[in-house]
């Protein structure tokens, strides 16, 4: 919305009902929704074991580490809280971006970067746990 | 007005002239109730995890490459700093994790009472200091 103290006038050609039409829900809200709902109750219980885990592992050197994860069902529980954690994170960093950021190229711009930095992130944990697990 | 989104902002007054409507009083002038103080604490404890992710990125990509890098990277957590940021990111966690399931409660639509509303908010701040203190006297007592 402009900000301008100009006198309000009314310069659009096409129609109210037009416009709402083109801007209207993309029908796509409620699987975001959803989604961040369902990784949030799947959070509950990996960031509660994964609290456990850091505890165990405090202090901690890398062979420690490595035997750690070359237990299967640790490795998959530590894939399963990656993958979880950022798909949660992503879809909620693109909410608080499109709140703040209005235009929408810099809007579009920086939610494309957030994704690609998170895919990389949870990406280089997973082939790490996966490595050390596997080669244990 | 260009944009369609602005259409209930502006409207005729009496006379007949086009005027922007007056703005109502927004989230600076009311008075910081503890569920407004909790709800955006849940954003910005999110937002915090988010660089937090770095932290276990390091950890997991050190101990990936190699024992020296881990050792150093491990030495760096031990640090003054590390210890800051270890910690900020556990409050942050735990916060969000207690947070986040009362938010998910909600979203069953329970807890909306003004009473039950209060004193969930109140549990999610007494719990998070309590276990994030636990979890740290725990973690130095097995260190």
């Amino acid at each position: 919305m402009s900000g301008s103290n100009r006198q309000p006038h009314v310069d659009m050609l096409r129609s109210p009902l037009g416009r709402a039409r083109g801007l209207g829900s993309a029908r796509a809200g409620s699987k975001h929704w959803w989604a961040q709902r369902v990784t949030a109750v799947a959070l509950i219980p990996l960031t509660l074991w994964f609290i456990w885990s850091m505890l165990r592992l405090t202090g901690a050197g890398q062979a420690e580490v490595q035997a750690f994860l070359g237990s299967p069902f640790r490795l998959a529980m530590m894939l399963a809280l990656i993958a979880a954690t950022f798909h949660h994170l992503q879809l909620g960093l693109q909410v608080v971006i499109e709140d703040y950021v209005h235009d929408d190229a810099i809007k579009l711009a920086s939610v494309l970067a957030m994704k690609g930095v998170c895919l990389l992130l949870a990406l280089i944990c997973a082939v790490s746990a996966l490595h050390l697990g596997l080669n244990s | 007005m260009r944009d369609v989104r602005e259409a209930l902002m502006v409207a005729r007054n009496s006379d007949g002239k086009l005027v922007r409507r007056p703005l109502s009083p927004h989230v600076q002038v009311h008075r910081w109730p503890l569920s407004m103080a909790l709800s955006i604490a849940h954003r910005i404890s999110g937002v915090g995890l988010g660089i937090g992710t770095l932290l276990m990125t390091g950890w997991l990509a050190s101990a990936a490459s190699s024992e020296d890098g881990f050792e150093k990277y491990q030495r760096f957590l031990g640090s003054a700093f590390g210890i800051l940021l270890l910690f900020g990111w556990t409050a942050a966690l735990v916060y969000h994790l207690m947070s986040g399931t009362r938010h998910l409660w909600m979203d069953l639509g329970r807890g909306f009472d003004a009473k039950d509303y209060e004193n969930s908010g109140l549990a999610v701040l007494v719990g998070t200091g309590g276990l994030t203190v636990l979890i740290w006297l725990v973690g130095l007592i097995v260190w």
